[in-house]
């Protein structure tokens, strides 16, 4: 769609302390917009667990925001080892994050479920050994 | 409750001050940033002990105005600048996680939710 915002965004493996940049220019890049305060929460924190997955289980990767005036897609995409049991995954508290994330934070097994809770739509499609695309769709009530 | 009131009841330091004036209406105490973002709070302070970046991030996230750090941790200047940039203010307390949120919650501060 050509009213559409496109933004772009490569996610690095190597630093966990940079893990929510591109989170946080997303939601920087709303707020200038006028978008609503909730829309924009919704859509960092869904973005920020996927952002830190992709550091935690796939070295990085890439992230693609397209913002509509109703709603906001991300794509989020690695090509890490992708996810073996997806219904597992989004159990709360599952994790196969190693213990050092747990010192860090993160690990408790709430990403994927946070990620849901806060989108209107959430997709994975995911190859073992390929990668994994997260699709997210956040709705924008005005 | 402002920024202000949390630094007082908890004896606090100010380690980067953002809006000392900025309402707060609940708080979360925890070290598992997941939790944190679990549940979505209006105008919230957040109390942890896990110090690095990822905290400030969370804050930021949710648009939490304050974060205290417990049982007088110190975060480094790259956790410090990364507040200063988002406008959030950090502080220590002496205090432990435990005393600390007691603290606020009997001087009228509440998780937010009902459990």
């Amino acid at each position: 769609m050509s009213n559409a915002i496109h933004l772009h965004y490569e996610v690095s493996g190597e630093d966990f302390t940079r893990a929510g940049e591109a989170s946080g220019l997303v939601k920087k890049t709303l707020k200038k917009l006028g978008y609503n305060s909730d829309a924009i929460r919704r859509v960092a924190i869904a973005m920020y667990e996927a952002e830190i997955n992709m550091v935690i289980h796939a070295e990085g990767g890439y992230c693609d925001v397209d913002i509509y005036p109703d709603r906001v897609e991300i794509l989020l995409a690695d090509k890490g080892p992708g996810i073996p049991d997806v219904e597992k995954a989004m159990q709360e508290g599952y994790s196969t994050a190693p213990d050092n994330v747990r010192t860090l934070g993160f690990g408790a097994g709430m990403g994927l479920p946070n990620i849901k809770k806060y989108t209107d739509d959430m997709r994975i499609e995911t190859t073992l050994g390929v990668g994994t695309n997260v699709y997210l769709t956040v709705i924008v009530n005005s | 409750m402002v920024v202000r009131d949390i630094l007082e009841i908890l004896e606090g330091e100010i380690i980067c001050e953002g809006d000392l004036d900025q309402e707060i209406k609940t708080a979360c105490g925890s070290d598992m940033m997941s939790d944190v973002l679990a549940f979505v709070k209006d105008q919230s302070v957040l109390l942890t002990g896990l110090v690095n970046p990822q905290v400030v991030r969370t804050a930021e996230m949710m648009d939490m105005a304050c974060i205290v750090f417990v049982r007088g941790k110190v975060p480094d200047d790259s956790i410090i600048r990364l507040a200063e940039s988002r406008d959030i203010t950090l502080m220590k307390t002496r205090y432990r996680m435990f005393t600390a949120c007691g603290l606020l919650y009997s001087n009228g501060l509440s998780g937010g939710t009902k459990v």
